[in-house]
């Protein structure tokens, strides 16, 4: 049964005089507060925080996380997102104390053993990516983007050339056209060719001498590679712009090709994606950008190098003429010391199987549902498919969403569903290379069982979990967003 | 407002024009479109508006989206009701779900807006 | 092969389904040319048990936290972690969970989140809070676009020299390819002149962004900076130390419109810079133009509470280059980790831990400036770290502390120069911080070491 006291608000289990951590008394004298600060910064008193016992606590946090599909508990094939599998000697490594308890103002020759990995991880990145410079500073894919493009812009800077625009496809994320905003930079959409590739003569009639960055993800958001890539690339730089890889879905081609050796001058990881870091239910994430040879110098300081000299020192240095700063410290260290684990696991021969593992579970699956979710884009995918519920919708009036909702019903967690915005009713499917056959069979058959139901089962669907359709109008009209709203209302 | 008489943009706002005053809203195809309308956020009185730009936003669950001026002018003034009641977008887009009033600075612009019949024709035209 | 879970005459029966021989025609979409002809060269694969070894190897060969006492300040802090904290956040269904989009397969996130806008929001005084942004200086960037947003100036946006220098870098990259510009007031004595500011503040500007406690650990009378911004159509933009509150005024009460912190304090561990988290709170009016996440309450088909991802029309997902920001991931695990300390602290835990770092920094302070070629860069009133100057150079302090196994700093000489210290005072001050981990023992072996 569940425990439906425990995961009432923390607020409505606060009982006055209650407590969980007690701190050592003071082994200083015992000045008086007001002798050290001025009267008028003291506050009368410190915020209404509930007031809890450890078992409260530990019980409602427990008892919230059931409530929760995770890749530990389901299989989760949100396409996009690559929930992979996350091994847990990542967890216990990135918590051993010469890790996880360094200040980030360490002087470098006091942590020569933690630079040396964040010094491999570059050189793994680099070599995967075929781009040569490194920064690990971006906290997440988007950040990365942003990061990109003020490299980008620096660099057009210091050439005297003034350049406005960036260009994507449609079916882009919207990091990139909102990164591109945030960057000072205009934004212009591409149109898609009917099977999903981007438009050659759209893209020569849009580029040009303004162009800054062409941002493009291959394998594009329908899990199909780019062919044309080498000829993208030839058009972007002939008008003197640069090509941007997103890299959201480099679990499809890692060990197989490379973004530097199909025409990319920059590109981000996702490594809380492709190299599993977690997702941590929404972050932290670790963005890192890759950039051609000629781009290294405005990248973010700062970042390590081995010290000219002494192969075996490591040293932190700002690039000559760095776009300075994204963020705080040196980046989401913990995560990518989980990136740094799983690639020493897998080694080269590992990084191309899981690719290669990845695209065979995606066409498996993509082939098992074919019957009644259909792909229109492509013969084979890559390592994610978009099928599309619009027959479904049109014959029986079942919605992406309502299959989706249903899913969870049978235990799994749903695709993405309303994604890529080119393909109606959209379902975005990603299994990943940790999944097994059995899995695979075992979601197909819940989907072919579902979509047998009752158009109006699956319209109230989930029919077993804790909560079902959250209403959302009134919701967004007065937003209630913290526990002192709910009791104003 | 006599929706007949009005001038439209192809961004779906709409002018009546009084004077050297217009009065501002979105058409019905525009609120249709929107569906579930959360929040409209309009400019304070004073601001100047351009033709062309945006002076606020309307929001629903699925989308935000601008609202662009039809003229270009000063805000003399808004429908303080409208944020509190947005069904009136929905009830009556072309009277009491007015938006706001723009003292104008360039009568010339109006030539460049849409009669109500060529509106329509764009607005069909976008449904296909 | 690791992590890979089906054997070789399952995979024969994939391909038959699929109606392909082998992976490699499965990969003709790719260009022959483009595909990779040998294996890339990394380092060879490690079984769990040679990476544990080699991690540790790694890991002994640094200096943390841990195994010496930490005095380092300038951003992140080593307070104390209760281990419900670890114990809450290893658990897997939060941290392989993903972002909660799907609402009823999320409940246990969200209503953490919402748990924990909820307590920053108490904490900053002010009405609403994300769910959180990447790290204190981003965040602090973030703060500055959304007061261009909220005010539709862009012409201007005024910063107190004596915020963190790293967050104000990080701002000038943010703002390098826009209009605005950016006018740093320095602080040679350590906190700003209202003079100064006041100077430079126009009707352009779309707000002031001051830290308090700031960069150098002392107070801003943040109250009056909030009135000039204020008498201006300006807005206040506070970054603050979540954990200070404990004592001393929050954000709202001191007048600020948005206010960000650097939220590693609460309960995330030092791991040499992130991930941490980034802190955003607002007064109700500005809520539209908040970039991130925010949880809302709402109820279900049934009438029963629950939690949703609230305004996300505003998010670069539905809103592309028209939303609030980028920002897609944020540092959902650090919010949750927060959330359970504060849980664990609750009102009277929060005072203990501000009142206990401000009497420990103030014994070590005054300690320290008995020792001679010691002093206090700046003599106003300081909260949990001071500037110390120091004789011989800031350098030296540092390596006599180590040679005690005590850590302190970082000189201001590591950071980027600001305005208003001088570069020979850079050589010479470095920060000292003090929590309410470090005992009077160590104190006093800093004294001696310093000595």
């Amino acid at each position: 049964m569940r425990n439906r006291q425990a995961t009432q608000l923390l607020s409505e289990l606060s009982h006055g005089g209650r407590r969980a951590a007690v701190f050592p008394p003071s082994d200083v004298p015992e000045w008086p507060i007001e002798d050290l600060l001025p009267p008028e910064a003291l506050s009368a008193a410190p915020p209404a925080l509930p007031e809890l016992a450890e078992p409260d606590v530990v019980r409602h946090f427990v008892n919230l996380s059931t409530l929760n599909m995770s890749v530990d508990t389901h299989f989760y094939p949100l396409g996009s997102c690559t929930m992979k599998y996350n091994p847990k000697r990542h967890e216990r490594l990135s918590r051993l104390p010469g890790i996880v308890d360094v200040h980030p103002h360490q002087s470098a020759q006091n942590i020569q053993g933690l630079l040396e990995l964040l010094y491999e991880m570059q050189e793994m990145l680099a070599e995967i990516s075929g781009l040569p410079g490194v920064s690990l500073q971006p906290a997440a894919g988007a950040h990365g983007e942003l990061t990109a493009l003020y490299v980008a812009a620096a660099y057009f800077r210091a050439k005297g050339e003034h350049r406005t625009k960036v260009i994507f496809p449609a079916s882009a994320h919207g990091t990139n056209p909102a990164s591109a905003a945030m960057a000072g930079f205009e934004c212009v959409e591409l149109k898609e060719t009917e099977d999903g590739f981007v438009d050659l003569e759209q893209l020569k009639l849009h580029v040009d001498d303004q162009t800054a960055v062409f941002m493009i993800t291959n394998p594009n958001t329908l899990g199909l590679f780019e062919r044309d890539i080498p000829e993208i690339a030839r058009i972007v730089h002939a008008a003197g712009g640069l090509v941007y890889i997103d890299g959201a879905n480099m679990n499809a081609i890692m060990g197989i090709t490379r973004p530097g050796d199909f025409g990319g001058d920059m590109m981000h990881y996702n490594v809380h994606k492709t190299f599993t870091g977690p997702h941590g239910a929404g972050g932290p994430g670790s963005g890192p950008i890759c950039v051609r040879d000629f781009l290294a110098e405005y990248l973010p300081g700062p970042v390590i190098r081995v010290r000219p000299g002494d192969d075996r020192r490591f040293e932190l240095v700002t690039p000559t003429h760095s776009i300075g700063r994204v963020r705080s410290f040196f980046g989401n260290v913990g995560i990518l010391v989980r990136g740094y684990c799983y690639l020493r696991t897998l080694g080269a021969a590992g990084v191309r199987a899981a690719a290669e593992h990845a695209i065979l579970n995606a066409n498996y699956l993509k082939e098992l549902l074919s019957d009644v979710l259909p792909s229109a884009h492509g013969e084979h995918c890559l390592h994610e498919f978009v099928a599309s519920a619009a027959g479904l919708a049109k014959e029986r009036g079942i919605n992406a969403m309502d299959i989706a909702k249903r899913l969870l019903d049978y235990g799994f967690h749903p695709p993405t569903v309303y994604f890529p915005l080119v393909v109606p009713h959209a379902m975005m499917f990603e299994p990943t290379e940790t999944e097994s056959k059995a899995t695979l069979d075992a979601f197909s058959e819940a989907i072919h069982q579902i979509v047998q139901e009752e158009t109006e089962t699956l319209r109230s669907a989930p029919l077993t979990l804790s909560v079902s359709r959250p209403e959302e109008v009134n919701a967004t009209r007065k937003p209630v967003l913290t526990w002192t709203a709910c009791t104003k209302e | 407002m006599d929706p007949t008489t009005l001038k439209y943009t192809k961004t779906h706002e709409w002018a009546a024009v009084e004077g050297d005053v217009a009065t501002i809203g979105i058409s019905d195809f525009a609120v249709h479109l929107l569906s579930d309308l959360v929040y409209a956020d309009l400019p304070p009185i004073g601001k100047k508006v351009t033709q062309g730009q945006p002076f606020g936003e309307v929001e629903s669950v699925k989308a935000v989206s601008d609202v662009y001026s039809p003229v270009s002018g000063e805000v003399i003034a808004r429908n303080e009701k409208l944020p509190d009641h947005l069904d009136l977008l929905t009830s009556s887009p072309f009277d009491s779900g007015w938006m706001i009033k723009v003292r104008l600075s360039n009568a010339g612009e109006l030539s460049s807006l849409l009669n109500q019949t060529s509106y329509k024709a764009h607005c069909d035209a976008e449904k296909h | 092969m690791s992590y890979l879970f089906t054997t070789a005459d399952e995979q024969q029966q994939m391909l038959q389904r699929i109606g392909v021989d082998s992976v490699q025609t499965l990969l003709d979409q790719i260009p022959a040319d483009l595909q990779l002809k040998q294996p890339l060269d990394l380092p060879r694969a490690l079984t769990e048990l040679e990476l544990e070894q080699h991690l540790r190897e790694l890991s002994t060969r640094n200096a943390s936290a841990s195994s010496r006492a930490c005095f380092m300040g300038g951003g992140a802090y080593d307070h104390y972690i209760p281990s419900v904290v670890d114990e809450i956040t290893s658990r897997g269904e939060f941290y392989t969970a993903y972002t909660p989009y799907q609402a009823e397969a999320s409940q246990g996130t969200l209503q953490a989140f919402f748990e924990f806008q909820s307590m920053i929001a108490e904490l900053s005084g002010l009405d609403v809070a994300n769910a959180s942004l990447y790290d204190g200086g981003s965040g602090a960037a973030e703060a500055v676009l959304m007061a261009i947003r909220c005010t539709g100036r862009l012409g201007r946006v005024v910063v107190v020299g004596s915020t963190n220098p790293e967050y104000v870098h990080t701002l000038q990259t943010y703002l390098v390819n826009k209009s605005t510009e950016l006018v740093v007031v320095p602080t040679p004595d350590g906190t700003v002149n209202l003079a100064d500011l006041e100077a430079v503040v126009n009707d352009q500007t779309a707000c002031i962004l001051v830290q308090h406690p700031n960069f150098f650990g002392c107070l801003e009378d943040v109250a009056s900076i909030g009135k000039l911004a204020h008498q201006h159509g300006a807005l206040l933009v506070q970054s603050f130390d979540p954990l200070s509150v404990g004592l001393l005024k929050r954000p709202g009460e001191l007048g600020a419109d948005i206010a960000v912190a650097e939220g590693q304090s609460l309960g995330t561990p030092l791991q040499f810079g992130g991930p941490y988290l980034g802190i955003l709170t607002c007064r109700q009016q500005f809520v539209r133009k908040m970039p991130g996440r925010l949880i809302g309450q709402t109820v279900d088909r049934q009438g029963k509470r629950c939690f949703f991802l609230n305004l996300q029309a505003r998010e670069q997902h539905i809103r592309r280059e028209g939303a609030t920001s980028n920002i897609c991931t944020n540092q959902g695990l650090m919010a949750l980790r927060a959330t359970v300390y504060l849980s664990l602290l609750g009102p009277l835990g929060l005072k203990e831990v501000a009142e206990l770092s401000c009497r420990k920094a103030h014994y070590a302070a005054d300690r320290l400036c008995q020792v001679e070629g010691c002093e206090r860069m700046f003599a106003g009133p300081f909260f949990k770290e001071f500037v110390l100057k120091f004789a011989l150079g800031a350098d030296v302090a540092i390596r006599k502390a180590a040679a005690a196994g005590i850590d302190i700093g970082p000189a201001l000489s590591r950071l980027p120069a600001m305005e208003g210290v001088s570069e020979a005072d850079r050589d010479l001050c470095l920060l000292v911080a003090v929590t309410e981990s470090r005992t009077k023992a160590e104190i006093d072996r800093l004294v001696t070491a310093l000595s």
